[in-house]
């Protein structure tokens, strides 16, 4: 590891200050992430802004009556425990609770944050390793994932330069729930739809989101949701606890007199972002839930999936998740 | 005469009892001292520099920036390092040690900076620029041992080491009549130890005397290969290790990082320490090797094998010749007259591969074990069933008698314990509320070994007494069964045995594996023990005073902290009394115990049979065990608490190696790409279901003198298979290439 500058910080705007002024400055939440990179030498740093003890910690509920826009605010430092086993998070966004709680482990999740969980790296084992070379670490180096081992990369939103997964489980829960990020940085504060922060790889998988030079993620913010009922997060992996998706779904549904009025389906585990698959929701609007219905959502997510040698089960597997997170949505 | 545990089961007051290990209390708080943790003066640290390339040359090391880091003292580099002595090692191990600018594998030890603290030195390892030349790597032994080609012949295939193969009777033409046949290729992955603690050494010299606290299972081979290496007596050299947290075969060999710290320790002249980071031991310390197996079975209508071919390949490295015995068990594990075993090798661009837990075994298993699975259903027999038909009432291979078996009581106990009976054979056929459910079973051995070896005791004036054998204890539980077995033989309470080992100044032991510590040293610490109190009952009943004055030697035995006769329980005295009296400053005992011709008379074995119960969504199909019973036959277990802990211990490894372990090489790269724990999958808690251990009641005169066999090893031989016949059982796939992942269910 590289020695580095270590601070902390209790004043959002000098976090911002100190970030946006140093080209290899960091911010440090948990460090889960990022302390593992420090000792690859995947991510290089010479000064490490401790921003755990700003305040943006809070989990806020709303009643629809008095705050019709806005159902919840997740601080960008609520630690990823704390959020799943807040109450109402439970009671009104099952979905985010489960999907936490599906992911790491419960020593990670006690120090992983919400703003270090949406800009958590990728799990590619080629990026986490200096030795060889890889395109989002060193643009223009290679991608030998790409006719290597790729059993865990993704199907969706890949480019020739990079098919890198985004690892997070919350991340999917999120995006289903069209979560917005607040970021506040030297030019002010904007709000930016979660599914819209991040960009697909493209030529240049090295620029993962919409972040600027100094911004912080401030806030996650959540719509009321009409799907607590029927909604699930299911995860496959390789083993029953403590390993990346191979394959995830976040299904939630608003069914109304036996009708679908509102659904949501996004993926983990095969793209290269938390991923909406928006024409299978479509499918689904209107219909009764029934098992043929959601096999052909399931069939529907997948489409324009572009499969690597090891990982062409994920379109299979996608296909069975997503039934299965829907039959499970509506209780099945 | 002194008691003999298992003979007088009375005067075994510990020996055979579920005893808590006496360590215990000093590994939970951390009093335990592992190789890392030694307080030395002076201590610097070393950090390795390695290759990331798996084939090529050096062309240059650029230091200068690593060597403006204050704190750095030296950088050792094929370009600057000492020559050593190359000779080969008792371990057989060939080991690069920067005396040339080859690199041979991935992850080779190129370097070493030595520097003031840890964070310097791995700081300026990592700012070492190296230039190769580099040459593309072969790493897929697939390229070299097609399907295709191991259909056709073995013979051909890379190097066959015909003297590890085993030929009987006239295999072709039994099987081409057979009546039933299985012809399948089955395959096992490279797969990495990851003990939980790392490789580590401390190496610090003292003129041409050199002492290494060093993480190994064998503190006699690493003295002399070390010894040999710097052309020293191997009476300048001393191996400390008193505590090991785990190896499974890794630690058996002296590796080059041992070498090159002792190295680096003379070339600044101060004790020098070295850990390998998870990642580094993704190479330069062994690994099982990824096997290719090819299994004929051919069998009568009623089941009765008539031919047997096992052909096993394995992946070795270019500078060592691994064999990766598969096949070894397989001629005696069937009665059959028409058997063939062949072990070949494929040289790949790989760092060299080395005994893991059950070694040949585990593998080897995992291939028999599924095609007598396929070869029950070709036949629809029950897969017991088809076994029991096929129980060899002696060793086939050699005619000798078992010097005990207990494989039929294994299958029968363990069987109803699972409720073996209750399962519908066919496929498929079996539910678990929405979830196809699937039984199987497989059968398992290993070889009961035994070395010479040796122990001292020195019964002291306060009662206590100090038992050492050089010897480790790798977490299995040396400690304890060894204190148990002292405890026993002198009629003290444990507490006050205390037992030392793991220091090559002890009396010499061999190393721990082949699942022989416990029958090795614990043969040789009773023998110690009988040892010195022979002597302490020649001291009494040549002394007037004594109760036992003129009494019978054979007709006293040890028991209550006293010497005692057999008929009277209240005729005798404490030892300390004798002790006292006669002024005696201590009483030695030594011995060396090791085995006769029984070899010669008997075949050794231990048995055991493995039931697996899996459940599978059949959507998502991944495996889950929900249980897992194993029956053994091991002689006598000499502890109940370390055995059952050993037995949990290579289910689960066996769970891993059926499910999820796997070490992934890119194919391109020749480099290892899931070098850590969160990417190399082992099990999880949730990954383990309820294990259930039966030991059979075994008594075994013949092989050593506590009567017990090894257990570390046959714990997770079979594991795999019986896992594998599950999940053909529950979805109808029969999955012959391991890890079962979803992938290759679906
Ligand atoms: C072994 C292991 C297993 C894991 N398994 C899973 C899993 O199954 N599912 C899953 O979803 N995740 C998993 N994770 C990832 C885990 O969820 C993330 O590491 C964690 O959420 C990151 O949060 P943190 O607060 O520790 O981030 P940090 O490590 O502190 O930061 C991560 C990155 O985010 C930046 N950052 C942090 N906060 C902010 C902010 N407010 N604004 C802008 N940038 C910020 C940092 O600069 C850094 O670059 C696993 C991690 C490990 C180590
Ligand atoms: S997939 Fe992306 S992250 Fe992985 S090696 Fe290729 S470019 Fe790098």
């Amino acid at each position: 590891m590289h020695p580095f500058k270590y601070g902390k910080t209790v004043d959002l705007k000098e976090a911002i200050n100190q970030l946006g002024s140093q080209p290899k400055a960091n911010l440090i939440a948990g460090g889960t992430t990022l302390v593992d990179l420090l000792r690859l030498n995947v991510v290089t740093a010479n000064h490490l802004i401790d921003i755990n003890q700003l305040p943006i910690a809070n989990i806020e509920i709303f009643e629809a009556k008095s705050s019709p826009e806005i159902g919840a605010r997740i601080g960008a430092l609520a630690r990823n425990t704390d959020v799943a086993m807040h109450k109402q998070i439970i009671k009104n966004y099952p979905l985010i609770s489960q999907a936490i709680l599906s992911g790491a482990s419960p020593q990670l999740r006690n120090m992983a944050t919400v703003g270090g969980n949406v800009m958590q790296r990728t799990r590619c084992a080629y990026f986490r390793d200096t030795a060889v070379p890889c395109n989002k670490r060193e643009p223009g180096s290679g991608c030998p994932a790409i006719g290597g081992l790729n059993r865990s990369h993704a199907i969706l939103g890949t480019s020739e330069s990079c098919i890198a997964v985004h690892a997070s489980d919350m991340c999917v829960a999120l995006v289903a729930l069209d979560a917005q990020v607040l970021l506040s940085g030297p030019q002010g504060e904007r709000k930016v739809a979660l599914v819209d922060f991040y960009l697909l790889p493209g030529n240049h998988p090295e620029k993962e989101n919409l972040l600027k030079p100094g911004e912080i993620i401030v806030q996650v913010e959540l719509p009321h949701s009409p799907f607590a009922k029927h909604s699930h997060y299911l995860k496959v992996r390789d083993r029953e606890s403590f390993s990346f998706a191979l394959v995830s779904a976040a299904c939630a549904l608003e069914i109304k007199n036996g009708k679908i009025v509102d659904a949501r389906i996004a993926l983990g585990g095969v793209a290269t972002k938390p991923w909406r698959a928006l024409d299978a929701e479509k499918l689904l609007l209107g219909q009764s839930p029934s098992e043929g219905l959601f096999a052909k959502a399931g069939e529907v997510s997948i489409l324009g999936a572009k499969p690597q040698k090891s990982n062409a089960f994920k379109v299979e597997l996608t296909k069975r998740t997503v039934k299965r997170a829907l039959l499970a949505a509506v209780g099945e | 005469m002194a008691g003999k545990i298992g003979e007088s089961e009375q005067s075994a007051k510990y020996v055979g009892k579920a005893v808590n290990r006496v360590d215990g209390h000093s590994k939970v708080t951390g009093a335990a001292t592992y190789a890392a943790e030694h307080k030395i003066d002076d201590l610097v640290y070393a950090a390795l520099i390695q290759s990331t390339i798996a084939k090529g040359t050096i062309t240059k090391m650029d230091t200068s920036e690593a060597e403006r880091l204050p704190g750095v003292k030296v950088i050792i580099t094929p370009f600057n390092a000492p020559r050593l002595s190359s000779k080969s090692t008792p371990s057989g191990r060939s080991l690069l040690l920067l005396q040339d600018k080859q690199v041979q594998h991935d992850r080779q030890n190129i370097g070493l900076v030595i520097a003031d603290t840890w964070e310097s030195a791995s700081h300026a390892a990592s700012l070492v620029k190296v230039s190769y030349k580099q040459t593309e790597p072969q790493v897929e032994i697939e390229k070299h041992a097609t399907y295709e080609k191991l259909k056709s012949t073995t013979s051909e295939i890379g190097k066959q080491i015909s003297a590890a193969g085993h030929k009987r009777g006239d295999f072709s033409q039994a099987f081409a009549s057979g009546a039933h046949k299985v012809d399948q290729i089955y395959s096992t992955p490279m797969e990495s130890h990851n003990p939980m603690e790392p490789f580590a050494v401390i190496a610090s010299w003292e003129g041409e005397h050199l002492t290494l606290y060093d993480t190994t299972q064998a503190v006699f081979a690493t003295r002399k290969t070390v010894a040999e290496h710097f052309d020293i007596p191997e009476s300048h050299v001393r191996i400390i290790s008193p505590f090991v947290g785990g190896g499974f075969g890794s630690k058996l060999s002296t590796w080059s990082h041992v070498i090159l710290a002792a190295m680096a320790a003379r070339k600044v002249n101060l004790p020098v320490k070295l850990v390998l980071s998870r990642a580094q031991m993704y190479g330069p310390v062994g690994f099982r090797p990824k096997t290719i197996q090819r299994i004929l079975l051919a069998a009568d209508k009623n089941g009765k094998l008539t031919a047997i071919r096992h052909d096993n390949i394995n992946e070795t490295s270019h500078f060592e010749d691994y064999v990766e015995a598969s096949t070894h068990t397989t001629s005696r594990m069937y009665a059959c007259p028409n058997l063939i075993t062949s072990q070949n090798q494929v040289a790949l661009d790989i760092g060299t591969p080395t005994w893991m837990r059950a070694p040949g075994e585990a593998p080897g298993s995992f291939a028999l074990e599924s095609a007598m699975d396929e070869l029950a259903y070709e036949l629809g027999l029950d897969p017991i069933e088809l076994r029991v038909r096929n129980y060899p009432e002696k060793d086939p291979e050699s005619g000798l008698p078992w010097s005990s078996n207990s494989l039929r009581e294994c299958y029968k106990v363990g069987a109803e314990k699972f409720g073996w009976h209750k399962r519908n054979p066919e496929p498929k056929s079996m539910r678990a509320g929405k979830d196809l459910l699937g039984w199987g079973m497989a059968a398992a051995t290993y070889p009961t070994y035994r070395m010479a070896a040796n122990a001292q005791v020195t019964i002291l004036p306060s009662g206590e007494a100090l038992v050492q054998a050089g010897s480790q204890d790798i977490g299995t539980g040396t400690y304890t069964i060894m204190s148990q077995v002292a405890a026993d033989t002198l009629g003290l309470p444990i507490e006050k045995i205390k037992f030392e080992l793991g220091d090559s100044t002890l009396p010499r032991t061999p190393l721990s594996g082949g699942s022989m510590t416990a029958a090795s040293v614990g043969s040789a610490v009773q023998l110690a023990c009988q040892t010195a109190l022979n002597s302490l009952i020649k001291t009494a009943i040549a002394d007037q005073v004594s109760p036992l004055y003129q009494a019978k030697a054979e007709s006293i035995v040890a028991r209550d902290e006293g010497l005692y006769l057999s008929s009277d329980s209240k005729k005798g005295e404490r030892l300390t009394d004798i002790i006292k009296r006669n002024k005696l400053k201590q009483v030695v005992g030594k011995a060396e115990s090791k085995p006769g011709n029984e070899d010669e008379k008997y075949s050794m074995h231990s048995y055991g049979a493995i039931f697996a119960e899996v459940k599978i969504d059949s959507d998502l199909v991944r495996p889950k065990l929900t249980r897992m019973v194993g029956a053994y036959g091991a002689g006598k277990i000499l502890n109940l608490k370390t055995a059952r802990n050993q037995m949990f211990g290579g289910m689960t490894f066996g769970i891993g190696m059926a499910l999820m372990e796997h070490t992934l090489i890119d194919p391109k790269l020749g480099r290892i790409m899931n070098a850590d724990l969160a990417e190399y999958h082992l099990p999880v808690n949730l990954d383990v279901p309820n294990l259930d251990v039966i030991f059979i009641d075994e008594h075994d005169p013949h092989i050593n003198p506590l009567g017990a066999k090894g257990i570390g090893e046959i714990s997770i031989t079979g594991v795999a298979a019986a896992i594998a016949n599950a999940v053909y059982h529950a979805t109808g796939k029969r999955i012959r290439d391991l890890p079962i992942t979803i992938d290759k269910i679906m």
